[in-house]
C-alpha cells in the first residue's frame, strides 16, 4: 500500500489548536470566571503553544499539553494566583477517600444532584478541585491524560477526584440547605 | 456501612479506569452490596450533573473566535487559477449535507447515550434498593392484572415453566415522565430488569431492535405494537436474549 507523502507530515499548529479552541475557551471561563481573562487566558496560551510547538513532539498527547499550558498560565495569573492562595495545604494528605458512613443506599438516592444546583456548587469550589471535574467529565480525559495535563501521579488524581466529587455534592447540599 | 472492600476504588469503576479483572470483581460484588451500588450510583449522578452542567457552558463569541483565526491560521498560497471555483462550490455543498447528516446523527446518539444511561440507573436503583418489588409475586396471572388502572397500556407475560428465568416481581416505573411497567426477573445469581414503556415515551432514537452494553449491563431492545421493551441486566448477552426471544413470542 502507497502512503502518501502529505500523511507523513506533521499536523500544524493551526490544525492541532483551533479546534480545540471552543473548549479551551469553556475550560478558561469555568477557571478564571468571566468572558474578558477567560479571551487573555486562551490567548496567551496559544501564543505560547505556538512559541513553544517546536518543543512538542508529535504523536505525544497536544490536548494534554495545551490543557497544561492553560492551566499554568492561569495560576500564574492574577485571578490564578488569588485562587492558588485559597488551596489548602494539606490537599492532598490522608487518606480520607471513603465517602461518608452515615448515609444509606436509600437517602443516597433520594438526593438527586440537579443541573442548576451542579454549576452553582461547581462556581464555588476550590479551583484545584473544579479543574480536575472538568477535565475529567467534560473533557472526559483518561486519568493518565489528567496527570500529562496537572503534572501529579495518577494515584493523586484519583484521590483528587474523589474528594472533589465529595466537596461538590457537600457544597450542593450545603446550598439546597440555605 | 462502608463497604471497605471497594470504598476506594468506586470512582475509577465509574471513570472506566479499573483493570478489566478488578472490573469483573467489582461488579460481581455490586450484584450483593447494596451500599456499592447506591455510592456507585450516586457518583455517576455526580459525573452525568457535572456533564450537563458544564459542557459548552461558555462559548467565544464571534469578533474573538474571528480575532483567533486571523492570529493562527497560517497564511495559504494564493491560486494561480480560479478552474477551482466550481469544484469548491461542490465540495461546500457536499459539507453542508455531511455536517447536517452528523448533526442529526450526533445528536441522535447522545440522546441514546441518555435515555440508556437513564435505564441503567433505573436498574441499580432496583437493585440498591431495600424495597426492590412493589408486587411480589412469580405469578404471571397476578402480576399483569396489577398493573391495570396504573399505566396506560397492557402487556402479555411470557409462560416461565421449563425456562431458567423465574419473575420476582413488578413495580411501576417512569421515563420522561410517562409510567411504565419495570419487571424483575432472576436467572441464577443475576437480577434482570424489563422495562415496558410506550414508544412515544422513548421517541424516536433508537432503532426498532438493539442490543448493546451500557456501564458494563447487557441491554436488549425492541419495539412492539406501540411499545418499547429494554432487558437490561449483568447476565450474559445469551441470557438476555433467551428472555427477550420469551418475551417477543408472547406479544
Amino acid at each position: 500500500m502507497c502512503v502518501s507523502e502529505e500523511r507523513l507530515v506533521p499536523a500544524s499548529f493551526e490544525e492541532l489548536a483551533m479546534p480545540l479552541l471552543d473548549r479551551l475557551y469553556n475550560f478558561a471561563h469555568w477557571l478564571a470566571g468571566n468572558r474578558e481573562e477567560a479571551e487573555d487566558l486562551v490567548q496567551e496560551t496559544f501564543a505560547k503553544a505556538l512559541k513553544g510547538f517546536s518543543s512538542f513532539q508529535p504523536g505525544t498527547n497536544f490536548r494534554a499539553w495545551i490543557y497544561r499550558i492553560l492551566r499554568n498560565t492561569f495560576l500564574t495569573s492574577r485571578t490564578g494566583l488569588k485562587s492558588a492562595a485559597t488551596v489548602p495545604l494539606d490537599a492532598e494528605g490522608g487518606n480520607d477517600a471513603l465517602p461518608a458512613t452515615q448515609r444509606t443506599p436509600e437517602s443516597i438516592l433520594l438526593e438527586r444532584l440537579d443541573q442548576q444546583l451542579a454549576r452553582e456548587a461547581l462556581d464555588q469550589l476550590p479551583v484545584h478541585y473544579r479543574e480536575i471535574l472538568l477535565l475529567c467529565e467534560v473533557e472526559e480525559m483518561s486519568y493518565q491524560e489528567i496527570s500529562a495535563t496537572l503534572a501529579i501521579p495518577t494515584g493523586t488524581v484519583m484521590s483528587r477526584l474523589s474528594r472533589a466529587r465529595r466537596a461538590l455534592r457537600d457544597t450542593a447540599q450545603k446550598m439546597q440547605r440555605s | 456501612m462502608a463497604c471497605e472492600l471497594w470504598a476506594g476504588k468506586l470512582d475509577a469503576y465509574v471513570d472506566g479506569e479499573l483493570p478489566p479483572a478488578d472490573e469483573r470483581a467489582f461488579r460481581e460484588h455490586l450484584r450483593g452490596c447494596a451500599w456499592c451500588a447506591a455510592h456507585s450510583l450516586e457518583l455517576l449522578q455526580t459525573k452525568r450533573a457535572v456533564h450537563s452542567a458544564a459542557s459548552k457552558r461558555f462559548l467565544p463569541d464571534a469578533s474573538f473566535r474571528a480575532r483567533m483565526q486571523k492570529a493562527f491560521a497560517v497564511p495559504r498560497n494564493p491560486g494561480r487559477n480560479f478552474n477551482w471555483l466550481p469544484a469548491l462550490a461542490a465540495v461546500a455543498a457536499a459539507l453542508l449535507v455531511v455536517v447536517a447528516l452528523s448533526f442529526t446523527y450526533n445528536r441522535n446518539r447522545v440522546r441514546e447515550r441518555q435515555l440508556m444511561s437513564e435505564l441503567a440507573d433505573l436498574h441499580v436503583a432496583t437493585l440498591a434498593s431495600s424495597n426492590p418489588v412493589d408486587v411480589v409475586s412469580s405469578d404471571r396471572h397476578t402480576v399483569k392484572p396489577w398493573f391495570q388502572g396504573k399505566i396506560p397500556f397492557t402487556f402479555n407475560l411470557p409462560e416461565l415453566a421449563g425456562s431458567p428465568f423465574v419473575l420476582l416481581g413488578a413495580r411501576i416505573s417512569y421515563l420522561n415522565q410517562t409510567p411504565g411497567a419495570e419487571l424483575i426477573f432472576r436467572v441464577r445469581q443475576h437480577q434482570i430488569s424489563v422495562f415496558i414503556f410506550q414508544d412515544r415515551a422513548v421517541g424516536t432514537v433508537l432503532a426498532k431492535e438493539m442490543a448493546r452494553t451500557e456501564l458494563s449491563f447487557n441491554v436488549q431492545s425492541w419495539s412492539r405494537n406501540d411499545l418499547r421493551y429494554f432487558v437490561i441486566g449483568d447476565a450474559s448477552a445469551d441470557d438476555l436474549d433467551k428472555l427477550s426471544s420469551l418475551l417477543k413470542s408472547s406479544t
